[in-house]
């Protein structure tokens, strides 16, 4: 990649581009397997959260937001990040604490942001992005922009006030935002079922008369079609959009975590649903790519 | 015009001014608000600008962060202070950072106001000011009003500011009545001298002006009164030129004795201007006990013009300060 690539240029490759986005989704992979490397050999302070597993979510929403709406993040932010368009390098340079990273090395692993692909600073708080999406949402609609903003967080986000308060604000005020709910099935070290009475997390929306649906998180393809219909909905005036994807976290919650609580078997299972093993097996099936050439990529 | 009709008329004044200017909070646009602050200002501006929210200050302040970062100016309403207790999260773990994090790439200009302070017999979870908790946060400018001139011309300043700030009223004050002079939009970390002497300098912020101002005027004391106005960032050049001047400092404040912003003030002119001092400076305030409902124990709790005077007096006459009436009376260390 030049030096003169910006974020946008990025950002674009993905649009109405298959390959382009099966390509970000290995680069997300292959970036997360490098963090890894580098917190365990010392490198990197602090912690880190990884999202293997969980690209086609990032890169699917990302292939579908215009440049300029906007996305409130999580510390789960690299893959997001990356998708959206930042380089690696700015990335990793944030996660390594440099001048040159996209915060200036002030923010670190939790917290990024680029606001020239709407990406607004990633927050380490859980469900604090909720309210923050709504208030950018409340901003488009009274400047009379076609904008829309989105607000990405985890499935341990829907227990926590800031989600209840953020949805049914945004309801009333019908306002231009998409909730993606990225349910990986853990909260930190808890397993989903432990800690709320519902499978369905998409479900919540029905306290706040909300559009509400789940779709497949390891489909990039699925992921496009429901987050197209909410951000179609929001754009044109119809509100917000309350969307599970269905994901499983493949590592750990942070770098200390091991995740030695799954039950045996969960992750080979999931495994099998990764989402580029997914994305290949369709890209082959449609004769769009061939094997060798996603060896090649790899 | 009184207090409350000054935050209406700046609040006005900045929507006429400025488009992205816009108000949200509770019971604030078709009641007008529960202290009558946003008089007309539904009216005026209209159901987009204007918003009544639910009781929901964790979405309502969080949703001014995001609607600030994409050019707006909000302003929110927080009724009572101790409501921004269920939003803290909001407004200094997100708000106060994000122009930080964002490498300076977005800004955060946004307002709240609050109603805060003791006297009205509102008991202990409707009457504390907390400024300290909102001064400890790098990234908040945090000014308080203490007559109907500086709640407009402070509230004026704090929406044009391009960074979060968090104006609090003393409730008190909402009735009282001064000359507003509409001309004056404040400079927010510049105080204001609102009396001069020459033997002690007195420091107060909030509904402490006033009472510290009866003290000084009953009793004949030759004093500086600062009225801090802004109590992050504060005027340490205003103060220090006064402590120069007078060799004298006491520190008035509402809120409770432990992490009070006064002990930094003292703290900080002991460092810089020790050898101007004829006495050691010390701090009048509240104990550390909640806010009192009976009306005998909050008038207790408060600093009242007699205690003030007869403290004063205690500084003018030894080098040494005085105790606080807790300790002086053995109820409390």
């Amino acid at each position: 990649m030049s030096k003169s690539t910006t974020s946008l240029d990025r950002r674009k490759e993905l649009y109405g581009n298959d390959i382009a986005c099966y390509q970000r989704m290995l680069e997300i992979r292959e970036f997360e397997r490098v963090t890894n490397e580098l917190f365990a050999a010392g490198s990197i302070r602090g912690t880190t959260h990884l999202a293997v597993g969980q690209e086609a979510l990032a890169v699917g929403i990302a292939s579908i937001l215009n440049a300029d709406d906007v996305l409130a993040g999580t510390y789960r932010s690299h893959a997001i990040s990356l998708a959206l368009g930042l380089s690696s390098h700015s990335v990793l340079a944030e996660i390594m604490g440099k001048a040159t990273g996209c915060c200036g090395g002030v923010g670190g692993s939790m917290h990024m942001c680029d606001a020239s692909v709407g990406l607004l600073p990633t927050s380490a708080i859980i469900g604090a992005g909720i309210p923050i999406a709504a208030g950018a949402a409340l901003a488009f609609q009274v400047q009379k922009s076609k904008r829309v903003s989105v607000a990405l967080f985890g499935d341990g986000s829907t227990n926590i006030g800031a989600f209840h308060e953020g949805l049914n604000l945004a309801a009333i005020w019908k306002l231009p935002v998409v909730f993606i709910c990225d349910n990986n099935v853990y909260g930190e070290y808890s397993r989903i079922d432990i800690t709320t009475p519902i499978e369905d997390l998409h479900m919540r929306a029905e306290s706040y008369a909300m559009p509400h649906f789940a779709l497949d998180g390891m489909d990039i393809h699925a992921v496009r079609k429901g987050v197209t219909e909410a951000v179609e909905r929001a754009r044109s005036g119809g509100g917000p959009t309350l969307i599970e994807a269905k994901t499983y976290r493949f590592s750990g919650h942070s770098r200390a975590d091991q995740a030695l609580y799954r039950p045996e078997g969960e992750l080979e299972k999931w495994q099998k649903r990764d989402p580029i093993l997914v994305t290949e097996t369709d890209l082959i099936a449609r004769k769009e790519i061939t094997a060798d050439q996603i060896a090649s990529m790899k | 015009m009184r207090v409350r009709q000054a935050i209406v008329s700046a609040l006005a004044d900045e929507m006429r001014s400025d488009d992205s200017v816009i108000f949200f909070g509770e019971d604030i646009a078709a009641a007008e608000g529960p202290f009558k602050t946003s008089e007309g200002i539904l009216d005026e501006f209209g159901p987009v600008r204007v918003r009544d929210t639910p009781i929901s200050e964790m979405a309502f302040t969080g949703a001014a962060v995001g609607a600030a970062m994409m050019g707006l100016k909000p302003v929110v309403e927080i009724m009572f202070i101790e409501f921004l207790g269920v939003a803290l999260d909001a407004l200094v773990t997100e708000g106060a950072k994000m122009h930080y994090l964002s490498n300076g790439e977005l800004s955060v200009p946004m307002t709240i106001r609050a109603s805060v302070g003791s006297g009205l017999g509102f008991g202990s979870q409707h009457s504390q000011t907390l400024e300290n908790w909102l001064a400890a946060t790098p990234g908040l400018k945090v000014l308080m009003p203490s007559d109907a001139q500086s709640a407009y011309s402070l509230l004026r300043a704090a929406i044009q500011d391009p960074n979060p700030v968090v104006v609090l009223e003393p409730r008190i004050l909402y009735a009282e009545r001064g000359e507003v002079d509409t001309n004056i939009i404040a400079t927010i970390g510049k105080a204001h001298l609102r009396h001069t002497g020459k033997d002690v300098t007195i420091v107060a912020s909030g509904q402490m002006v006033g009472i510290a101002e009866k003290a000084i005027k009953e009793a004949g004391i030759s004093a500086d009164l600062i009225d801090l106005q802004t109590v992050v960032p504060w005027d340490r050049e205003t103060i220090r030129a006064s402590v120069k001047k007078t060799g004298r400092l006491i520190v008035i404040e509402e809120s409770p004795v432990s992490g009070g912003w006064g002990s930094e003030i003292i703290s900080e002119v002991v460092r810089t201007n020790f050898a101007d001092l004829k006495s050691t400076p010390f701090r009048i305030t509240t104990p550390d006990v909640p806010v009192p409902y009976s009306g005998d124990l909050e008038a207790r709790f408060i600093p009242q013009v007699a205690d003030i005077i007869e403290k004063i007096d205690y500084a003018l006459k030894n080098s040494d300060a005085p105790a606080p009436w807790w300790v002086e009376e053995g109820v409390a260390k």
